[in-house]
């Protein structure tokens, strides 16, 4: 039980998820060209989803490789590669962040307010294209240059096996913190919030974080359920470490929940008009089927799924929990912009199914790559060993 | 010894490698009543015993729901059946209000129950006594030993077989382990009908006094502190008046004090021509009044009392108090309008008192001639 080496051997993934990677890749662009193609104004609303998915996934994951670094977690540490691969969906970022800048007119109604509107003339120094466009790069920017500081570091201990290195990114780790808050909560502002530029909600940049972090870490479960499954990962890992992602899973279910329904009951409690109209958006003609599925797939399910011991410990159980939970954010994202697309009726046709498409190939491929030009487990990380053994 | 009765037969060991595997070898051998006792947690010992998992999570379960369920009813019971009152707007029966109560009750019941069924029915309080309180074995296994004990009452209960088996497993020591006799015949103090019947005293004693001090004593001279007199108050039904009621009306044609009845209601064009403003205009006046306007009339005529409003298109817009027709009314006129309102406007009366209502009517005067200037005015 106690030898200090480690036996690990590097497999590369099978083939066929290269394939499958590029077979989803291939079909969600298709269909993402016919969709500018025809409606690019849709195409361009169906893009901010997409693009939003991919920095929950991205950016979520980086938050918790740095929490990892900073909280000392050990249980975490064999799986924190998985985190760091999909991270690097970060570089991919400006791929999907392209199309949308070019029809940024067509999809904000702030870049052309009416001279009498006053909210808007206000807002103006803030939501303009130019700063906005600024806002946008610069967040990819200061993303990318964290993952590089943290990705580094840990890469050069597989080799080093040199503790002084987990220092270092415990540091790094610590002046991301600060950054990661304001920049998802101002991403969740610019891309999310401000489609309906008169409307607000103090609580906004929370929500979008609750279902960023359960997104990343229901991506991550998935990888990391299939992966040990199958034997790539590494031997010794008991279903208490599957416990601890299905506890986190089930904790921030309800952290979600929880923001949701502060969001929901404040403003259905004032009932000011110029509150009320976003939800009211949401509960007219169709989409009060969409906003009471929102329940039901967010909440409902995994809260039920999640909830005993032993449903926390089956990995198929647990995957098929984090399959919902990961559906169920690219739902709520769904949830969030469609309505401003279209009121009253339901959006949904093949225009919609792209951009999923195209996020499912991205997150796969990079997986795929990353996996193979590095080792899927930290083989250098003091912590390892401790977090192989982890028991509850 | 031997008029003793048997409780079981337990081994300490060295090592928690080794009670983890002693445990093991127990539970597969198909003993079911069985313990182990570690000075500390020892990790995988669930899984080496076999055990199931605890029950306690269904209670919290059960009850966390009965809370939810009780929490929900409760609300709808209140707010819709027995006592609706419209909060708000709302409906009677509005579900997202109830949300926050029903989740703090859920927690609530679900944590106050684990913790009672867990003292009460898995450590069986009020029993306090076992029969391995006490022995050798129990002060080594909570110093430094690892021990494991076989109840006398396990079906499968052989003492030769279980000593044989603790030997090859390398126990370090084993004990047969007696009922106290004391301990098997002790009836608990707590439960004896004596206490029980003292209790039921205590309890009657101190209920019975709590009622008649609150409900009789305080109506009894001299403990009621002259509260009870033979006299009229307020609400109370009068003997000595023909219709009852003990609070009377004011004398017909009274006037209270500082109010003084306004005679021009429904008229007034003729409030108009007979009204003077008794109010000078002075710097306190206008203060006055423009602080009583920003309260009361910019809410529709605007700060400037031009009609460019906050509430502007959600109602019938009010009409400018800057037009040929307000700025030609005397004084009077305009008192009349906000003491019996006009139109859509409803009385002021309520809200301003009549020196209030004379320094609103200077303060528009101000407004009206700062938009208005006339020529001297510049000079």
């Amino acid at each position: 039980m106690s030898s200090s080496s480690i036996e690990y051997q590097k497999k590369d993934l099978p083939d066929k998820i290269r394939l499958a990677g590029f077979a989803l890749l291939a079909a969600g662009l298709l269909l993402v060209i016919a969709g500018y193609l025809v409606n690019p104004a849709r195409a361009a609303f169906n893009n901010i989803i997409g693009f939003s998915f991919l920095v929950s996934i991205a950016v979520g994951s980086l938050f918790y490789v740095a929490i990892e670094y900073l909280s000392g977690a050990v249980w975490s540490t064999p799986f924190r590669r998985i985190g760091e691969f999909l991270s690097s969906i970060i570089y991919l970022l400006p791929l999907l962040l392209i199309p949308l800048l070019l029809n940024v007119d067509k999809i904000f109604h702030w870049t052309h307010p009416d001279p009498a509107d006053k909210t808007l003339v206000g807002k103006a120094p803030y939501l303009n294209v130019s700063f906005f466009v600024i806002r946008v790069i610069a967040f990819i920017v200061i993303w990318a240059l964290f993952h590089f500081l943290i990705a580094r570091n840990s890469k050069k201990q597989d080799s080093k096996q040199d503790s002084s290195l987990t220092a270092k990114n415990i540091k790094i780790s610590a002046v991301f913190m600060p950054f990661f808050t304001l920049t998802i909560s101002f991403t969740a502002i610019d891309w999310l919030m401000s489609l309906e530029p008169h409307w607000f909600s103090t609580i906004f940049g929370v929500y979008y974080f609750s279902g960023t972090v359960l997104a990343a870490l229901a991506a991550a479960t998935i990888f990391i359920i299939l992966l040990n499954e199958n034997g790539y990962l590494i031997k010794g890992i008991h279903s208490d470490s599957y416990y601890s992602l299905g506890a986190l899973l089930f904790a921030f279910t309800n952290f979600w929940a929880y923001i949701a329904f502060s969001q929901f009951l404040l403003i259905w409690y004032a009932n000011l008009p110029e509150e009320t109209f976003w939800f009211l958006a949401r509960w007219e003609g169709g989409w009060k089927f969409i906003s009471v599925g929102l329940i039901i797939v967010k909440f409902l399910i995994p809260y039920i799924g999640l909830l005993s011991q032993p449903s926390k410990m089956n990995p198929k159980r647990l995957l098929a929990m984090a399959g919902v939970i990961l559906f169920a954010h690219y739902y709520d994202l769904y949830w969030l912009v469609m309505p401003n697309y279209g009121k009253g009726e339901i959006i949904f046709s093949w225009n919609e199914f792209g951009f999923p498409l195209l996020c499912a190939g991205i997150i796969i491929l990079a997986v795929f790559y990353k996996s193979k030009k590095e080792n899927i487990i930290p083989i250098g990380d003091p912590k390892l060993k401790r977090g192989i053994d982890f028991r509850l | 010894m031997s008029d003793k009765i048997l409780y079981g037969c337990a081994a300490v060991f060295n090592t928690p490698d080794e009670i983890t595997h002693a445990a093991e070898k127990v539970a597969n051998a198909g003993y079911k009543k069985f313990d182990v006792h570690t000075p500390y947690p020892v990790h995988g010992m669930d899984d080496a015993m076999k055990l199931a998992p605890s029950k306690l999570g269904y209670v919290a379960l059960v009850f966390g729901l009965s809370g939810t369920l009780g929490a929900l009813f409760t609300l709808w019971w209140i707010s819709a059946v027995d006592y609706p009152i419209v909060i708000g707007g709302k409906p009677f029966f509005s579900f997202p209000a109830y949300i926050p109560v029903m989740f703090e009750l859920t927690v609530l019941s679900a944590a106050i129950a684990t913790v009672l069924a867990m003292l009460f029915i898995f450590f069986k309080l009020p029993n306090n006594s076992h029969p391995l309180h006490g022995t050798e074995y129990m002060k080594k296994v909570s110093s430094d030993k690892y021990g494991i004990s076989i109840q006398a009452d396990d079906p499968q209960f052989d003492k030769e077989k279980i000593k044989e088996l603790f030997e090859t497993l390398n126990a370090a020591k084993i004990y047969l382990i007696h009922w106290d006799n004391d301990e098997l015949n002790h009836k608990h103090k707590i439960l004896e009908p004596k206490f029980l019947a003292f209790l039921f005293v205590v309890a009657l004693i101190s209920s019975g006094t709590a009622y008649f001090t609150l409900n009789k004593l305080m109506f009894m001279v001299p403990f009621n502190w002259m509260m009870d007199q033979p006299k009229q108050s307020a609400q109370q039904k009068s003997l000595i008046f023909d219709d009852g009621f003990g609070m009377r009306n004011p004398v017909p044609g009274t006037v209270a004090r500082g109010y003084l009845p306004y005679q021009f209601k429904g008229q007034p064009d003729l409030a108009g021509e007979k009204l003077v403003n008794p109010v000078p205009i002075s710097n306190e006046s206008l203060k006055l009044g423009g602080q009583k306007f920003d309260i009361y009339c910019s809410p529709c005529h605007g700060y400037h009392g031009d009609g460019a409003s906050r509430l502007r298109g959600q109602f019938p817009n009010p009409p400018s108090l800057h037009s040929d027709k307000v700025r030609k009314w005397s004084d009077g006129r305009i008192f009349a309008v906000i003491t019996d309102g006009q139109n859509i406007m409803p009385s002021y009366s309520t809200q301003l008192s009549v020196e209030e209502r004379w320094a609103v009517i200077n303060y528009v005067r101000a407004l009206q001639r700062a938009l208005n200037a006339k020529e001297s005015d510049l000079q």
